[in-house]
């Protein structure tokens, strides 16, 4: 197990080098002078020779790339250009709305595709199965934000249920603030509850057909005890990768949302960022991300090897 | 039943209708998308405007089949640049399994998977500026682990048959193999996967350019038509509602013929799914 864990640690550090030296490198390749890119046209020499000493360019590339990466270890991203403020204030503020968002629709994917699932395995090959199947085909074709606007326009324009966009902060009590979030919630999770209820109905009926099962019925359970106490188990091995790796999708997807709704999170603050060419809070803000998808990726492969001994071995 | 059922036949459909309607917009239009007329702005669907006009009077059909053009343009370029590079990749990983260049392949398929290939997507465009271009290599790099993969898990087995042993032994070397013999056993493979990459590559394109990192005005895409008709969702939600519900029946039919091919292809999957 810890041999595992080595390897896997091994295999993330490596993932980490090679993914900051590729932002590094995309970022460094901006035609022209990035300060002179940053300030735009109108910008005086002085200025231009100002930011780039703040930015630390006038080093030699190794110095720069060392100077970022010890800059962002030690918890210091950078200073942005627009905000004047260090991008760790920045990137804290809008986590609280970013991360709340993804965590939120990964409750909702997971809470509408378990039973969904779990019915249409049960009710294999008959209507309600070719009907949540059709569903699920729909909600994966779906594009979410898509989707959004459609909540936007049944919910806040017509129902007036909801407001269509903006976030009251967490200052302001939970109840407004996750009523705030709902709606991006709900777009987020449609999708990847399609697709988990897919999954998990699969894996089920996958489960069900073993002869552990047939053994589980011989001795005298009746299908639903069968299904409760000796397949779900088993069928959830699956169900958790693919939960795992929605985390990416839907920490990828609030970006997309957070525009729909105005919501101030990280998405938000790239695309301010990406039209300001703040380049240091869009160079600081995907290494983050990116860290933050395989680090969660490290820690679902780790919580398996430990749950299950056989996925201990390499690939 | 038909062979590939349903699936097949309804997906192959939607998706013709949007192939045809996209290459028809290359020679003929109800309207010109580039001609703006103030006059006949926000009128609703019509005997002349058959879905309406937008904010600026063009016809909301017309930027619906440029759109299509679009968004098939770019998704199908991308596919393709996964396939020409993520197809050889895969032939030599598995000609030569278990050797380091395997291991390479493998290992860097791995990483570029360990991307959350939207916030690389945005990286590029924000870097390379927004443009369709830069949107198709920024979906294009992705579909190459998949294609890599999937090529190596198909060539794999057929490298332990005997009629591929027999090859060898005839003589003709592990590329020669790999071209005649593995290549057109995995096409079809390949052809579901592509058919999946494609509408994933559908939804990509609309994501970006609803974002503003994909296609720049004037020229039309589904996700720009949303971007702009999300200001006006209070006064006008059928600009809102429209070019979404092409994405969707464009990509339902996508996956629809995919699930539908890959039973063709395989009877045994149907049989097994029940």
């Amino acid at each position: 197990m810890l041999r595992f864990a080595f390897t896997r640690a091994l295999s993330l550090a490596l993932s980490l080098a090679v993914a900051s030296l590729v932002i590094f490198a995309v970022v460094e390749v901006v035609p022209g002078d990035p300060a002179s890119y940053m300030l735009g046209l109108n910008a005086t020499p002085e200025a231009v020779e100002a930011l780039r000493d703040q930015l630390g360019l006038n080093g030699s590339l190794i110095e720069r790339y060392a100077g970022w990466i010890g800059g962002m270890l030690t918890g210091d991203f950078g200073t942005s250009y627009t905000y004047k403020v260090p991008v760790a204030d920045l990137v804290a503020r809008r986590l609280w709305v970013s991360l709340p968002l993804a965590l939120y629709a990964l409750a909702l994917s997971t809470l509408i595709a378990f039973p969904v699932g779990l019915i249409a395995a049960a009710r294999r090959g008959g209507a309600t199965d070719y009907g949540i199947m059709g569903a699920t085909q729909l909600g994966i074709a779906v594009p979410n934000f898509w989707f959004a606007m459609l909540l936007v326009l049944v919910f806040a324009v017509n129902l007036r249920w909801f407001s269509a966009g903006g976030f009251p902060g967490w200052a302001a009590g939970v109840g407004p603030a996750v009523k705030a979030l709902t709606l991006p919630a709900i777009a987020l999770a449609l999708p990847q509850a399609s697709i988990l209820a897919r999954v998990m109905r699969s894996a089920l009926i996958e489960t069900l057909g073993q002869d552990y099962i047939r053994t589980a019925r011989a001795k005298g359970l009746s299908r639903r005890q069968a299904t409760t106490r000796h397949a779900l188990r088993n069928a959830l091995i699956p169900v958790l990768t693919i939960i795992g790796l929605q985390f990416s999708f839907l920490l990828a997807g609030a970006i997309i949302i957070e525009n729909v709704f105005y919501l101030p999170g990280l998405g938000r603050l790239i695309f301010q960022a990406i039209t300001q060419r703040d380049l240091i809070v869009v160079e600081s803000l995907v290494m983050l991300l990116v860290f933050a998808v395989i680090l969660v990726t490290f820690l679902v492969d780790i919580a398996y090897a430990a749950a299950d001994p056989r996925l201990r071995r390499g690939p | 039943m038909l062979k590939g059922g349903v699936q097949l036949w309804l997906g192959a459909t939607l998706t013709l209708v949007f192939l045809a309607a996209a290459l028809l917009s290359f020679v003929w239009v109800p309207h010109d998308v580039e001609a703006l007329s103030i006059a006949d702005k926000l009128r609703p669907a019509s005997a002349t405007y058959l879905l309406g006009t937008d904010h600026f009077g063009r016809d909301i059909l017309s930027m619906l089949m440029v759109g299509a053009r679009t968004s098939i343009a770019v998704a199908l370029v991308a596919v393709g640049i996964g396939m020409a590079l993520g197809v050889p990749l895969g032939l030599l990983a598995a000609a030569n399994r278990g050797s380091l260049t395997d291991e390479v392949v493998m290992r860097g398929n791995d990483l570029i998977f360990a991307f959350p290939s939207l916030v690389i997507a945005i990286l590029i465009t924000a870097v390379f500026g927004p443009s369709a271009l830069n949107a198709i290599l920024a979906i294009g790099i992705f579909n190459i682990p998949v294609f890599a993969r999937v090529t190596r898990g198909g060539a794999l087995s057929l490298w332990t048959l005997d009629w591929i042993l027999a090859a060898r032994v005839a003589g003709k070397g592990r590329v020669r193999i790999s071209a005649e013999h593995i290549l057109p056993n995995i096409l079809n493979l390949l052809i579901v996967q592509g058919t999946i990459q494609f509408s994933l590559g559908i939804l990509a394109e609309a994501a970006l350019s609803y974002v503003g990192l994909g296609a720049q005005p004037p020229t039309p895409s589904w996700g720009r038509m949303l971007a702009d008709a999300q200001t006006m969702i209070y006064t006008n939600p059928a600009l809102a509602i429209l070019p979404g519900l092409a994405i969707v029946i464009m990509v339902l039919g996508l996956n629809l013929m995919g699930d539908g091919l890959r039973d063709f292809f395989d009877p045994r999957v149907r049989r097994a799914r029940g």
